[in-house]
């Protein structure tokens, strides 16, 4: 009896020591920039999903699921009223400037609002597609504004970054990512 | 007869419709049974907007496209399996609001069970230990004489 006495000094140290340590690994992850709130894709390494959308005015062209097989791509899901994807533009801008194809789909827009916006920052994409009712962003799995996706060349999603691209992002995701799968 | 029961099955959805505050009278199906299952699936889904909610109850955008997105399958024969695994295909299991059980949410189903039975076993043992600890005490018997040793006692010293 004795020595069961004493084991049990030992157990709130030990569900202290536990708890605290898992609270450390998530914090680690909070550090490194995860948030909790991010969730796992459930489309990363699966393909994309199949879709055509129009333009954003009636004289554009769309573009549709086809433009994303035979090289490595990056799609951006953007809006005019979204004040991180106006954070994020400029990055666009510079990976657009590498020669890096970024599709835009252009999420629930007013046309002229997102004229408006691409002739004031710049037009990064090689083709917009306008998801004027979001079903198609919804086949993406998206549910916060700006997400992108890295597409390999037979058109397999292999990276999904949730909210703006900053600096940081660029020269620890999105370029080595790109690099790594364009070979 | 026929208005009157007419005006209860009027009445039992209008009871449906009150206490509802994200469905939009637009967004309700003709077909009540269809609505009806609609209801039930937007209830276990979650908007991943506001994550503690479910579309059924969120005014974001997403539910709302999400709720439409289930009355169109169901329109199209889907059955309720298909359009889960249709939103879950898309979003992941965290979508459901009512996690499967399968080998990665195994410990969050039977975490209880375990925690509950990891606390009878520790009940046990304890009440095991509290009964070896009573054989050490004296018996019934023991006890009565002890007892009848101490009412004696004040007897005798009136005797001496």
């Amino acid at each position: 009896m004795g020595s069961n006495f004493r084991w049990s000094y030992f157990l709130p140290a030990v569900i202290v020591l536990s708890l605290a340590s898992l609270f450390w690994f998530y914090l680690d992850d909070i550090k490194n920039g995860k948030s909790v709130q991010d969730l796992p894709s459930a489309l990363i390494n699966k393909p994309i999903p199949t879709f055509q959308l129009p333009g954003i005015e009636n004289k554009d062209k769309g573009f549709s699921s086809e433009a994303l097989i035979g090289k490595v791509t990056l799609v951006n899901i953007w809006s005019s009223w979204c004040p991180p994807c106006r954070a994020e533009h400029k990055f666009l801008m510079q990976l657009a400037d590498k020669g890096i194809p970024i599709y835009g789909i252009n999420y629930k827009d007013n046309p002229h609002d997102a004229k408006k916006f691409l002739s004031q920052l710049g037009n990064p994409y090689k083709s917009i597609g306008a998801d004027r009712n979001g079903r198609v962003t919804i086949d993406w799995g998206v549910y916060g504004y700006p997400e992108t996706f890295i597409i390999d060349k037979s058109g397999y999603i292999r990276y999904r970054h949730i909210g703006p691209i900053m600096g940081d992002d660029l020269t620890h995701k999105i370029r080595p990512i790109y690099k790594a799968l364009s070979k | 007869m026929k208005i009157g029961s007419t005006l209860v099955i009027i009445f039992v959805m209008l009871c449906s419709i009150i206490p509802v505050a994200a469905v939009e009278p637009e967004e309700i199906l003709r077909d009540p049974i269809l609505e009806q299952r609609a209801r039930s699936l937007s209830q276990g889904l979650r908007c991943l907007v506001c994550q503690n909610q479910s579309i059924d109850d969120s005014n974001a955008d997403l539910a709302r496209d999400l709720r439409a997105v289930v009355r169109e399958r169901l329109k199209l024969g889907y059955t309720d399996a298909q359009v889960l695994d249709y939103v879950v295909a898309r979003y992941g299991e965290f979508v459901l609001l009512n996690p499967r059980l399968n080998s990665r949410t195994a410990l969050l189903w039977l975490g209880p069970i375990l925690i509950l039975s990891f606390g009878i076993i520790g009940i046990l043992i304890w009440f095991h230990q509290r009964n070896l600890a009573d054989t050490n005490c004296l018996t019934i018997e023991e006890e009565n004489q002890f007892s009848s040793l101490i009412t004696e006692k004040p007897e005798k010293e009136h005797d001496g």
